[in-house]
């Protein structure tokens, strides 16, 4: 694809820039050789004692200047330059990274393929597997999870057993491949009161201090607000839409009274990016492999 | 013969003068601070809680670059342009008013740049910050400084241009042209606008504008007042007049071309990249050219250098602008690009420019201009200008060897990988392995600074001790130029 609209501006490109290198050149040429009087000053002054010599140019500094214009010269018959001729060794920064990008691949693909054939809880148990999932997990995954898989605020802890789509390997392998869109919708229009009730119901089921008042009312509006649309009459979550469980002591946005009224006011957005095409089928089998292994074969 | 009787404007220079003193303590102070907000990360959250989001880093490092080019640097620029303009066209400043329109106008927005940019009113364009009512009030001090330089240099009493007028001059309309195309933006509100380019042409036109910064701003000015400065200093003529024409058409001329190198790797074409490559290495010829006029023009009066501290200075500034002009070049070679790119390496050469070269050439042309301009025959004290001098240069060099070893590590650790492909190093192992780096960095700064206290005593001594003196303007010689 070419970078010009039209003809016109590659001409223009090429005519401009040589010109413009080789000018550099005569211009140096044309001033090499002025009736130099060594010693002597030009004979101007400014402000009482500021003159200038009438010195020629150093001749090491000359051909300097010479030899980075015939670098320049010869650069842009070798590489891309001039406008969209593209040089003739044919390089490109896309050439140069897919030249890279294959022989990574001869290079590295076989030492995953060889996990590829193994199942996920093999993989699991195997030292070098597990070492190489580290690496990749500390590349791609611990910006939002963390170097030790603990996860923060908004971001899943993979470390402990509990899960939000599911902790089975082929589970797992989903997540990473095609990635999740976590979707709490907004509640505010049940008014502040009853949130604050839902909240207290919520705190109650994981034993948390609450307004047992505010709790059983809470209850009431839990079944039929549409809560256990998703988190199931028994507020255990649902793997297939990714809801969590209320009823543990796990919490991806906190357990205070104000926090989750806040999380049903407003909802939640959460994203988990998808890695099949990034990543190729058999990282995200290792990166699984690490991940299940995390919270399995303690 | 009534010019004779005129003297020069040398209220505005002193201005000017003094306010480069304390803007460098201030932009240096940012500096230093950001300096240690690197080490020490919790700083201002342990300290200052409520304060601390406008100190936050991301804050505080536009507001130190700002203030050390533009309010540190702005300000000694037009000092020194002033004072060689007037003498060196045997004239008076052209309208004393407009004069002091830019002295009020660029502290005004110097002041503006130090609210706004903590409370984070940006434009986001790395050294163009300042959202639009301040580029405008930029843009008109800035007409009117060059109004004021070029009447001056029409004015003039001698037929012939001085050299330093020419790097000033070019400054003046390169830096004009700069800001008006890059901040061209189309403002939403009073406080926010957005670039007038889109995606890969608004990074190309930030770092046509952000390279030229350097070239303009920070190279030629600064080479005009070392062509004023240096040659007083040590009482030589300049050491070749045919090497100051061919090096300043050829810097001014491909330093436009230069800008793609900062976009190495990126969505510009390569073509485009190749192109700033190329400029750049021919860019060091025309460099070196400046730093060979200045430091000949010292040859045949070296033991000068011995007891000099004015000279001390300029010259061991045009060491660092020469190192930092060979530096540039081999680094926007695409291969040791893609190795110093987004490391230290690329502060480091920054640095060593900035404090090694506009810094150094300023103080020693403030030193020299301070007692001249406060009716003195020199500084209060010699002695302190010579403490100065050691302390700013050990501390350039602890700030440049340090951020040199940590970029060439960064760089070396990003792109280690294992047997597998994997990276060696996670991103926060290369963090990690910056703090002593960092740490020595710090120091480097706070030694700058310090120097730049002792300078701002002896100033105030000086001025204490003097009294605010014009010179009457020098008739036009016969012989002269």
């Amino acid at each position: 694809m070419s970078d010009f609209v039209s003809e016109f501006w590659n001409f223009y490109v090429i005519g401009i820039v040589l010109v413009s290198v080789i000018g550099c050149a005569v211009f140096l040429w044309s001033q090499g050789s002025a009736n130099f009087t060594v010693g002597k000053t030009t004979g101007h002054a400014w402000d009482e004692t500021l003159e200038e010599y009438n010195n020629p140019l150093p001749k090491w500094w000359s051909w300097m200047f010479y030899i980075t214009v015939f670098f320049a010269l010869a650069y842009l018959a070798l590489y891309p330059g001039l406008g969209s001729f593209k040089g003739m060794l044919g390089w490109s920064s896309v050439g140069q990274w897919k030249g890279e990008q294959q022989k990574a691949a001869q290079q590295y693909d076989p030492i995953y393929q060889k996990f590829q054939q193994m199942d996920i809880q093999a993989v699991a148990a195997d030292k070098q597997a597990m070492e190489m999932g580290k690496r990749l997990f500390l590349t791609y995954c611990m910006q939002c999870h963390g170097a030790d898989a603990r996860g923060s605020k908004g971001f899943p802890n993979l470390a402990d057993s509990d899960w939000l789509y599911g902790g089975e390997p082929a589970q797992i392998v989903e997540t990473i491949s095609n990635g999740r869109m976590g979707v709490m919708p907004p509640h505010a229009h049940l008014g502040a009161d009853t949130v604050k009730d839902l909240a207290n119901y919520v705190r109650s089921l994981s034993g948390l201090s609450n307004d047992a008042v505010r709790a059983a009312k809470g209850q009431e509006a839990f079944m039929t607000a549409g809560c256990a649309g998703c988190h199931g009459m028994d507020a255990k979550g649902m793997h297939a839409v990714g809801a969590p469980n209320l009823t543990d002591g796990t919490w991806l946005y906190g357990s205070s009274e104000a926090t989750i009224m806040e999380t049903i006011n407003n909802g939640r957005q959460n994203k988990m990016p998808a890695w099949k095409d990034f990543l190729g089928e058999a990282k995200v089998h290792l990166l699984t492999a690490y991940v299940y292994s995390l919270s399995n074969t303690k | 013969m009534s010019e004779t009787q005129t003297t020069y404007n040398y209220k505005v220079v002193r201005q000017f003068a003094v306010m480069t003193v304390i803007w460098g303590i201030v932009g240096m102070l940012v500096g230093v601070i950001i300096a240690a907000e690197l080490v020490w990360p919790e700083m201002f959250s342990a300290i200052l809680p409520e304060l601390a989001p406008y100190l936050s880093y991301g804050r505080l490092r536009p507001l130190h670059t700002n203030a050390v080019i533009f309010a540190f640097g702005g300000c000694a620029l037009f000092a020194t342009s002033y004072y060689c303009v007037q003498r060196t066209s045997h004239a008076r400043i052209f309208c004393d008013k407009l004069a002091a329109f830019t002295f009020w106008g660029w502290q005004l927005v110097i002041l503006l740049a130090a609210i706004s940019l903590p409370l984070g009113i940006t434009a986001g364009k790395e050294y163009a910050e300042l959202e639009w009512p301040i580029d405008i009030l930029i843009t008109l001090v800035w007409v009117a400084y060059a109004v004021v330089f070029f009447g001056t240099i029409a004015k003039r009493t001698v037929s012939h241009i001085y050299v330093a007028n020419w790097f000033f001059g070019s400054m003046i309309l390169a830096v004009a042209l700069l800001h008006l195309v890059n901040s061209a933006a189309i403002p939403v509100t009073f406080l926010k606008s957005y670039s007038a380019y889109a995606g890969v042409q608004d990074a190309m036109v930030q770092w046509w504008y952000g390279h030229n910064a350097v070239g303009f701003f920070l190279t030629a000015g600064f080479l005009g007042m070392m062509y004023y400065f240096v040659p007083k200093q040590a009482g030589r003529p300049v050491y070749s007049y045919r090497l100051s024409v061919v090096h300043f058409w050829a810097l001014i001329f491909t330093y436009m071309w230069a800008g793609p190198h900062h976009l190495h790797y990126t969505a510009l074409p390569d073509w485009t990249q190749s192109i700033g490559m190329i400029f750049s290495l021919i860019l060091l010829a025309p460099s070196w050219g400046g730093m060979i006029n200045g430091i000949m023009t010292l040859s045949g009066a070296w033991h000068k250098l011995r007891d000099d501290p004015v000279l001390k200075f300029l010259i061991t500034s045009l060491s660092f602008y020469g190192m930092s002009t060979f530096e540039g070049p081999m680094m926007s070679v695409k291969t040791v690009n893609a190795l110093s790119h987004y490391t230290d390496w690329t502060v480091g050469h920054v640095h060593s420019g900035a404090l090694g070269w506009v810094a150094m050439v300023s103080i020693g042309s403030l030193y020299y201009l301070l007692p001249r301009l406060f009716g003195r025959q020199e500084m209060y004290s010699v002695k302190l200008m010579t403490v100065h001098f050691w302390i700013a240069t050990i501390g350039v060099v602890l700030y440049i060897a340090s951020t040199w070893i940590s970029g060439v590590m960064q760089g070396l650790m990003w792109r280690a990988v294992n047997a597998d492909g994997t990276l060696t190093y996670s991103f926060v192992e290369s963090v990690k392995g910056s703090y002593p780096f960092w740490t020595i960095r710090f120091i480097g700064g706070v030694l700058f600074l310090s120097g730049m206290f002792i300078m701002a005593y002896n100033m105030f001594k000086t001025i204490a001790a003097g009294k605010s003196e014009d010179a009457p303007v020098l008739a036009a010689a016969a012989h002269h130029a």
